[in-house]
């Protein structure tokens, strides 16, 4: 047995066999049904996972409890589950590890999950490219059905709880919640206007809580063990363990589960062994592709949802992207907001175009065509999407082209100067690339 | 090839979902309390079959969904992954977004493009394969990385590694 990779969701996750039921409940898999299902109300679940200060895991970082009591009480409209494993944020490859790994794991807390709002149907949506991962957990859920886990009487607790995969097709988008919805209930995956929010109107039009993979995951354990033994992970505003995503060039990129409030630079520098040979570090995004960079003198910031903040970005998705000093921050840049014009729903003016531009712009730069007034422009069209786009794939789009002016505004200001990189190591290959 | 050129002409007779696949449509539309929310696994059951989402196959998951054609058509060209014209039997799609880029994806594709003649978004004249640079497929630690058609990903690549993948792909 090689030492646990991770204090919590990652513990027994390289366990041969894991997938299938019987490994799972011989790690102690599926214990709550007996002793939540009936034994503890909703509320009291509820209330459980509000004292644990879990909090939400795909980006957004809101609190999962909260967030599950403001569905309304009551069963005169059905209420639903679903979980996120759309996965798309740039940087972020988690959820697709728990998935593989811990099937059971994701249906277990979303049980628990659906017995605490009263939802008696789930579903999980997994992005288009995850068709051979719906397959591992469907034939998990079939599994669980088999074995009267899931379906009309969980477990014999009288609970009824129906799960179902449902797979996307190639949009972005459908990782914001109303847009998933929206993709869910068979229509283009738009964005809805909120409020009213899912949990009082969401799927077909009844209360609805839409939690990422890796916050459901972390149910069981909770529930299974209590809020205090939980807090022994984290701060005492990021409570638990994260997984984080982390890619670029350093030695052993990979997913690592860490207690919150672990400095970045443990994270890239034990972990992850540091840089590949010869590179050190520029910048680092870390979370998500959505998120301002950190320039490589703010490593020592602790991965928490506070200190982040505190250094002008955000933990995100807890997908962390290195990039080295050999690499063009306008090519990097433009790389990203590539993306984002590509996955723009088209749905409101300041994305759909903003981006469009942005990327006009960012591409002009970096093929020695800036112009003098282009990196004001750049600001300008930035400022204009933050907070005046329907949905936040338009802040997702004008927060990088923020942080990345605000710390490496240098290097755009030398394309403009003198038509080149400072440096790129990428340069031949990008050179290559078809607009 | 074109994500939003509309569908050809109409063919002679309406087509119906083959007998083996009857049970899976059924049970996709049993999942939801209305039958269009079954409108993309019908799509992706219709694209699984043939291949690509012919017209005749548009038509027919609207007229299973009880949907107009328009709106199927609608939700179709929404979605990337959902082709509307023929595909090479194997389509291979390229990451070419931040994460896979500065691991030198870029120069993957590129390889790729001179080995098999074609560029982003073309097919061998063969049929055999279809190339696309796509944006971030989650496999951001295992970059550069690529899918063929809808398995599971092939991590960690250089040239020499997709020159091996190539010559499985027969």
């Amino acid at each position: 047995m090689s030492a646990p990779r991770g204090p919590l969701l990652f513990k027994d996750i390289d366990t041969p066999g894991l997938t299938g039921l019987e490994t799972y409940r011989r790690a102690g898999g599926y214990a709550t049904l007996s002793t939540v299902l009936g034994r503890q109300t909703p509320d009291q679940c509820i209330e459980v996972v509000k004292a644990s200060g879990l909090r939400g895991r795909g980006g957004a970082g809101f609190p999962t409890g909260l967030k599950w009591s403001f569905v309304p009480k009551g069963a005169d409209r059905p209420k639903y589950l679903v979980c996120n494993a759309d996965e798309s944020e740039p940087g972020t490859f988690k959820d697709r590890e728990l998935i593989e790994k811990n099937p059971h794991g994701l249906i277990e807390g979303m049980i628990l999950a659906g017995w605490a709002i009263q939802a008696n149907t789930g579903y999980v949506y997994l992005r288009g490219e995850f068709g051979w991962l719906q397959q591992v957990l469907d034939r998990a859920i079939a599994e669980a059905r088999a074995a009267g886990i899931l379906g009309a009487d969980v477990a014999g607790s009288g609970f009824r709880f129906e799960l179902h995969t449902h797979l996307g097709a190639g949009a972005y988008i459908c990782g914001e919640e109303t847009a998933l919805l929206s993709s869910l209930e068979g229509f283009r995956g738009q964005p809805r206007l909120k409020p009213p929010f899912p949990a009082v109107e969401g799927l077909y039009r009844c209360p609805t809580i839409v939690n990422n993979v890796e916050t459901l995951v972390n149910v069981p354990h909770i529930l299974a063990h209590g809020a205090a033994w939980y807090r022994q992970w984290g701060t005492e505003k990021s409570a638990g363990t994260k997984v984080f995503s982390v890619s670029g060039p350093v030695r052993r990129p990979g997913n690592y589960e860490l207690p919150l409030g672990v400095p970045l630079r443990v994270l890239l520098e034990e972990h992850c062994g540091g840089m590949r040979d010869g590179m050190r570090i520029k910048a680092v995004i870390p979370g998500g592709s959505s998120v301002p960079p950190l320039p490589a003198d703010l490593l020592d910031t602790p991965l928490d949802f506070e200190s982040m903040n505190g250094a002008g970005t955000f933990l995100g998705s807890g997908g962390v992207i290195v990039i080295d000093e050999q690499t063009c921050m306008v090519d990097s840049l433009w790389n990203l907001i590539r993306f984002y014009a590509h996955e723009s729903c088209g749905k409101c003016t300041p994305c759909r175009e903003g981006t469009f531009w942005m990327s006009e712009i960012l591409e002009r730069l970096e093929r020695g065509g800036g112009r003098a007034g282009d990196i004001d422009l750049l600001a300008d069209l930035a400022d204009n999407i933050l907070g005046r786009s329907f949905c936040p794939l338009g802040d997702a789009a004008a927060m990088p082209v923020q942080g990345f002016l605000k710390h490496f505004r240098a290097e755009f200001e030398h394309h403009v100067e003198h038509r080149a990189c400072l440096a790129n190591r990428r340069r031949d290959a990008v050179a290559g690339v078809p607009a | 090839m074109s994500a939003t050129r509309p569908p050809a002409a109409v063919q002679a007779g309406p087509l119906e979902w083959p007998e083996a696949l009857r049970t899976k449509v059924a049970e996709a539309l049993s999942h939801y309390p209305n039958r269009r929310s079954a409108t993309l696994p019908l799509l992706w059951i219709a694209q699984r079959q043939w291949g690509w989402v012919p017209p005749e196959a548009l038509r027919l998951v609207a007229r299973t969904v009880e949907l107009p054609e328009t709106e199927v058509f609608g939700i179709a060209t929404f979605y990337t992954m959902i082709n509307l014209a023929p595909m090479g039997t194997y389509h291979l799609q390229v990451c070419c977004t931040l994460s896979c880029s500065l691991m030198g994806a870029d120069r993957l594709f590129r390889h790729l493009s001179r080995r098999l003649g074609i560029g982003h978004g073309e097919t061998t004249p063969d049929g055999r394969f279809t190339l696309r640079r796509v944006e971030c497929l989650a496999a951001c630690g295992g970059g550069p990385c690529l899918q063929v058609n809808e398995e599971k990903f092939h991590e960690h690549l250089d040239e020499a590694a997709v020159d091996r993948l190539l010559e499985t792909l027969t």
